[in-house]
């Protein structure tokens, strides 16, 4: 089994996120980058997709030279090796263009299934497995939390509304990865020296000839909605307080 | 004027509220482009529900009927919509950014080589374009983005949209669009007991978290919720614990959720929980420690020993919801 997983590196979740001059990048100084949390569910997948059926697990990712840490992670899990498209401009940036780089990249390897995490969470866009899916003219099997392959075939659950739906589709196929897939290992310390062994080819965006021009951008950003002050509930005992807070919901608030 | 289009959503027979909110803002945009708002509406005998959308402000239905739209599957909807809107060309695409509308979204931008703005919580026309705003970092800024190419796609986050009733019928034009290959096929549709409430789309939610302390605890919660209607949630450190399941977890990297009311019950209120809850219309905390964070984001603020408290204010709703 040909496994490809697409990763992307991220500011911590803990990261406090500040608005730069501009008014629309980030203040990236004192950020900790870590691998996408869902990408490690899809690696992890991938794996374990490597353990049952036996084949090789490529990691891939696009940015600046800092992202060379997140793939060195997913080869001290146990990923065979990893390709970069370094490119210092390409982090604040369209899917669409990732969608374009990773397609380029991943295509001449011929996978049998191409792993992503559902969604980064830091642009929250979740749309570059379909992308890359459409431009590969392969199917999508997005936010799965179980997945399975026998004879060719891959079948997957996916919660939506109230619901379960178990999907089959045919291979190769992209296969984004939800919370509760599984529970992804940490890398051992053998894990993390072998990986500074392990092949790590960089690519640039002029070799590929990968077209540029953005379909999105961001214009300006701005700071949450300000939530006006909050009411402390006063009361003796839990069962003051308790009917205060019904009072206030019901009457003040008409929530209930 | 080649219209503001709107992806249907439906479930059993019946659209789903999510449409009715897309609807809504839809009929705003598309006033304020002066052009028709036109539903797509992709389904399998579902001809005569479709009058009903002209309630909600749509001008004209798309219809396609066939057995290839039920249930959804990516490629039936995203080159069936592709070929009609390369027909047609529509000014703007929305739909929901409910699990179908995100899957659905960025192959169909894809498709017709376009952007999409996901989950967007506030949609604005200038210039006779749609400019989007859509929360990122869950929810710790928000961007304003601009769609270069047309038709400009955008989905719109569930329980936002306020849902606009008016006066009217749709007119509806069948029509047939090509389907290229269905590459996967839905086997089985396991539903959840007792109709659970999804976070996305629950207008209530009582979120646990490290405080709950146990799994079993999390039955105060349940009951609370059955007497209010509202989804049960969990921050992380809950989820974590193994406490609940992976998709009750409400955060950065859980679901990120706009609730009516939220109360959260001994959460302390990470960054990540706080982002993934914080723009709920009324957030109520539960929480015996008055420095957690989370009292800082609250409306309303119960300093107390949640145990304490939970099961008395149980009791108080039960009064008022027999009252009413």
């Amino acid at each position: 089994m040909n496994v490809v997983v697409c990763l992307k590196q991220v500011p911590d979740t803990e990261t406090v996120i500040k608005i730069a001059e501009d008014g629309k990048t980030i203040v990236t100084d004192d950020i900790k980058w870590v691998m996408n949390p869902y990408d490690e569910f899809a690696v992890e997948e991938g794996l374990r997709i490597k353990e049952a059926h036996g084949g090789e697990v490529t990691v891939v990712s696009v940015g600046p030279k800092r992202v060379t840490e997140a793939l060195r992670t997913a080869l001290a899990m146990g990923a065979d090796k990893a390709v970069l498209v370094e490119d210092e401009s390409l982090y604040w940036t369209d899917p669409m263009i990732f969608a374009r780089i990773l397609a380029k990249v991943v295509e001449p390897m011929n996978p049998d299934i191409i792993l992503f995490g559902q969604r980064a969470v830091d642009d929250d866009c979740g749309i570059v497995g379909s992308a890359v899916a459409e431009l590969l003219g392969l199917p999508q099997l997005s936010v799965v939390t179980k997945l399975e392959i026998s004879d060719g075939k891959v079948t997957v659950h996916r919660p939506v509304e109230g619901q379960t739906l178990v999907i089959s589709s045919s291979m190769p196929v992209v296969v984004t990865a939800g919370k509760g897939l599984n529970e992804p290992r940490y890398a051992s310390l053998p894990g993390i020296m072998k990986a500074k062994k392990k092949p790590l080819d960089v690519k640039t965006v002029d070799e590929l000839g990968v077209e540029l021009s953005p379909t999105m951008e961001i214009t300006a950003l701005s700071p949450p909605p300000e939530r006006a002050p909050g009411k402390k509930i006063e009361g003796e005992t839990p069962e003051e307080l308790a009917a205060n807070l019904a009072k206030a919901l019901h009457e003040e608030a008409k929530v209930i | 004027m080649a219209g503001v289009w709107i992806i249907a959503e439906h479930r059993d027979g019946a659209f789903r509220k999510i449409t009715f909110e897309v609807a809504s803002a839809g009929r705003k945009v598309a006033d304020e482009l002066g052009t028709e708002l036109v539903a797509v509406v992709l389904g399998n005998g579902m001809k005569d529900a479709c009058a009903e959308l002209g309630k909600y402000g749509v001008d004209k239905v798309l219809y396609a009927d066939g057995e290839v739209f039920e249930p959804y599957t990516t490629d039936a909807y995203s080159s069936a919509i592709a070929s009609l809107a390369k027909d047609r060309s529509p000014d703007v695409i929305l739909m929901g950014a409910s699990m179908q509308g995100k899957d659905l979204g960025g192959r169909l931008a894809a498709k017709l080589g376009v952007g999409i703005a996901v989950d967007c919580t506030k949609l604005e026309v200038a210039d006779g374009k749609l400019v989007p705003t859509r929360p990122i970092y869950a929810g710790k800024v928000y961007a304003t983005v601009a769609l270069h190419h047309t038709p400009q796609i955008a989905s719109l986050r569930p329980n936002v949209f306020d849902v606009v009733e008016k006066q009217g019928a749709a007119e509806i034009e069948e029509v047939s669009p090509e389907v290229g290959e269905v590459k996967t096929k839905v086997e089985e549709i396991i539903k959840e007991e007792g109709g659970k409430i999804d976070l996305t789309e629950a207008e209530i939610i009582v979120s646990g978290g490290r405080g709950m302390k146990n799994a079993e605890n999390f039955k105060i919660l349940e009951e609370l919720a059955e007497v209010l209607g509202a989804a049960v949630g969990a921050s992380r450190a809950a989820v974590d614990a193994g406490w609940r399941p992976h998709g009750d977890q409400v955060g950065q990297t859980g679901k990120v959720v706009t609730p009516n009311l939220y109360i959260a019950c001994g959460i302390s209120g990470a960054i990540q929980h706080l982002a993934g809850m914080g723009s709920s219309k009324l957030i109520v905390a539960i929480n015996k420690d008055p420095d957690a964070p989370i009292h800082s984001k609250a409306d309303y603020s119960v300093v107390a020993d949640l145990f304490q408290v939970v099961p008395a204010f149980t009791e108080e709703c039960k009064k008022i919801k027999a009252s009413q």
